[in-house]
């Protein structure tokens, strides 16, 4: 077992809180009413995450694959996708969003029932990929809470199941009420240099024995 | 029948309006001259009538608008105007094309519409006015299409920076706690 994992036991669950008033004992039943909702609440929520597609661009065929048999996201439990954010909990958003699409995406985002998490599929809808023109938002975490980042253009179906599994330690991790600074959810807020001054700053390239001459 | 072969029409266009310098031109030069395209120019003050007898007269009947777009001719070498907004003119009865061309300038370039002409080119204009911000006088309804109402710029003409002029970084940010 790794290290800062909970045990499986009731043992794990504190045997006296406090409020406001003053300190109280937590008799076994209160301790068995804490694991049940610490443990059984979030192994439930994890293993059915049910995805609101957001499909803008080819990462959304990548995303087809990962629910097709082959890659098969059921085995996950997240293969009930809704096309509804009414019926949802994970928001993933597959591909560019233009800036007349953002106001959409954050409505979507806004009528999903708490709690609800967020992956963003793809170089474009993490940073705007290629895409830095006046009509691609430069990375939804600036206008949304992103929880896991997922690196590719397209990510292969592998890296979207290692996300919705990164989710899902997220979920377990995270409490009945989530936290509401989980996952980071900084805005990269990165300035893309211009090419002149990231040629201007190249090092040059060292195969060992020119280094060692030197 | 070569679909490119329009001398009936110049021929048509010089009897009828024998005051305008059309310049028939090629749109490209090739060396077979059977392929080449054959583009008028046109003032926009002569448009509409130019256009409705291209429409209607029995050895032209250009049906249909197939394409109508514009080009922003800043510091292009050798232009004497800024906006050139180009018609593709095709005759499905007679089996023949023609291209058109209207320039305009700043500020506020402004040309006649062919909406009431063909009712295909309504969202075409559009499309220019959006892009580029030639007006289109006597378009019914002229509104933006691609972008949305509130947008200022005019994004494919050639000064518009790349990045845009911050429309991209313009919204709110959803925290957690938002509802």
């Amino acid at each position: 077992m790794e290290e800062g994992d909970v045990p499986l036991e009731l043992s794990s669950v504190p045997t006296s809180g406090s409020t406001g008033g003053g300190e109280y004992a937590l008799t076994n039943l209160d301790r068995m009413v804490g694991f049940v909702r610490e443990r059984l609440i979030n192994w439930s929520r994890k293993n059915s995450l049910w995805p609101m597609p957001f499909a803008t661009a080819c990462c959304g065929i990548e995303l087809m694959a990962v629910g097709a048999s082959r890659y098969d996201i059921a085995r996950f439990g997240a293969e009930a996708m809704r096309f509804t954010p009414r019926q949802c909990d994970l928001l993933l958003c597959a591909g560019r969003v233009a800036i007349k699409m953002m106001p959409v995406l954050q409505r979507i985002y806004l009528q999903m029932p708490e709690p609800k998490w967020v992956i963003s599929m793809g170089a474009c809808a993490s940073t705007g990929g290629v895409f830095d023109t006046y009509a691609v938002v430069q990375g939804i975490d600036q206008f949304l809470p992103v929880d896991v980042y997922l690196p590719g253009c397209p990510p292969r179906p592998e890296t979207l199941l290692e996300g919705l599994m990164a989710i899902q330690r997220i979920v377990e991790k995270d409490g009945v009420v989530p936290s509401k600074e989980r996952g980071g959810g900084k805005g990269l807020q990165l300035v893309a240099q211009v090419r002149e001054q990231l040629i201007e700053g190249r090092s040059d390239i060292s195969i060992g024995e020119q280094e060692a001459s030197k | 029948m070569n679909y490119l072969d329009v001398t009936s029409v110049l021929a048509a266009l010089s009897e009828e309006f024998g005051d305008v310098d059309f310049r028939p031109a090629p749109l490209l030069a090739a060396q077979d001259r059977s392929k080449e395209q054959t583009c008028i120019k046109v003032p926009a003050e002569r448009l509409p009538e130019v256009m409705s007898f291209l429409k209607a007269d029995s050895r032209c009947r250009f049906d249909q608008v197939a394409d109508l777009t514009c080009v922003d001719y800043l510091e292009f070498p050798d232009a004497a105007d800024r906006y050139g907004v180009t018609y593709t003119l095709v005759s499905t009865e007679l089996g023949h094309r023609l291209w058109v061309k209207c320039f305009a300038n700043d500020p506020a370039p402004e040309i006649p519409s062919v909406t009431p002409i063909w009712k295909g080119a309504d969202w075409q204009e559009r499309e220019v006015w959006d892009l580029f911000g030639v007006k289109f006088k006597g378009h019914y309804d002229l509104r933006r299409i691609m972008t949305w109402e509130g947008f200022e710029s005019h994004p494919l003409r050639k000064d518009y920076p790349l990045r845009g002029k911050g429309e991209r970084t313009s919204f709110t940010r959803i925290e957690r706690d938002s509802v």
